[in-house]
């Protein structure tokens, strides 16, 4: 499935990053901890976290994740949409909380 | 080849860029993904700990046929315990920088997990320079 079937079908609101939309998934990812998220998520994961500050833009980038949830309705800065409509990294938000997005993902059949 | 970034300490928000540079020159030079996956995990996690406990420094990275080696300096207060910054678990970063998802304490396991070789050379007060080697 690619990002953009998984953000219609979950609901989420695209906030930048529209050139990354056609990244095939392969699983999910969750974690605020940027050390942590950095050594561990896969590339081609959802990457979930609650985090909204600009250094979300460089785990992306350098872990290869295929897009970045950011949940929990938890506020995303300006300099993050920017940095990742820059480097086509696909960002979307959230209202609903992880465990739930994490159900729906499952349902969908991605993990 | 030869590059060189220069880390800025006081933007702390934007650490990760000469990382994100080096990824996109490795790509193209067609190092395979597993590679620089290794290569921007480490060099990531050098420079964050650069921008935030060393008011940022220098990176020098040497590329060759055979590995990646990245020099990292900076004139900071430098690591009184090597061994026990190795620690997992083990940081000293402000609630500030924990606050934004940092000071995990992975850093420095992170450089070690993904590097073939890794040293960190550091005298309190003087500064501290991380040289990491990954194999192509």
């Amino acid at each position: 499935m690619t990002v953009s079937e998984a953000a219609a079908k979950l609901n989420l609101r695209p906030i930048a990053g529209s050139k990354g939309l056609e990244t095939e998934i392969n699983g999910v990812y969750l974690g605020d901890l940027l050390s942590w998220v950095m050594g561990r998520a896969k590339e081609r994961n959802i990457w979930i976290t609650i985090q909204g500050h600009v250094n979300v833009a460089a785990v992306a980038l350098l872990t290869g994740v295929s897009c970045v949830i950011v949940a929990e309705g938890a506020e995303i800065g300006g300099e993050l949409a920017a940095k990742a409509d820059a480097e086509g990294i696909p960002l979307f938000a959230s209202d609903m909380d992880v465990f739930t997005l994490v159900k729906l993902i499952v349902g969908l059949g991605i993990a | 080849m030869r590059l060189h970034y220069d880390v800025s300490g006081g933007e702390f928000l934007r650490a990760g860029e000469a990382s994100s540079s080096l990824k996109k020159v490795l790509k193209q030079l067609g190092v395979s993904s597993d590679v620089i996956r290794k290569i921007a995990i480490a060099m990531y996690e050098a420079e964050i700990n650069m921008v935030i406990h060393a008011n940022g420094g220098v990176v020098d990275v040497d590329i060759d046929s055979e590995a990646v080696r990245i020099k990292l300096e900076d004139t900071g207060p430098g690591i009184p315990d090597i061994a026990l910054a190795m620690t997992e678990g083990y940081s000293t970063a402000s609630d500030e920088v924990r606050d934004l998802g940092f000071g995990a304490g992975m850093g420095l396991p992170n450089m070690k997990k993904n590097a073939d070789f890794l040293n960190v050379m550091s005298e309190v007060g003087k500064g501290t320079t991380v040289e990491i080697k990954v194999n192509l």
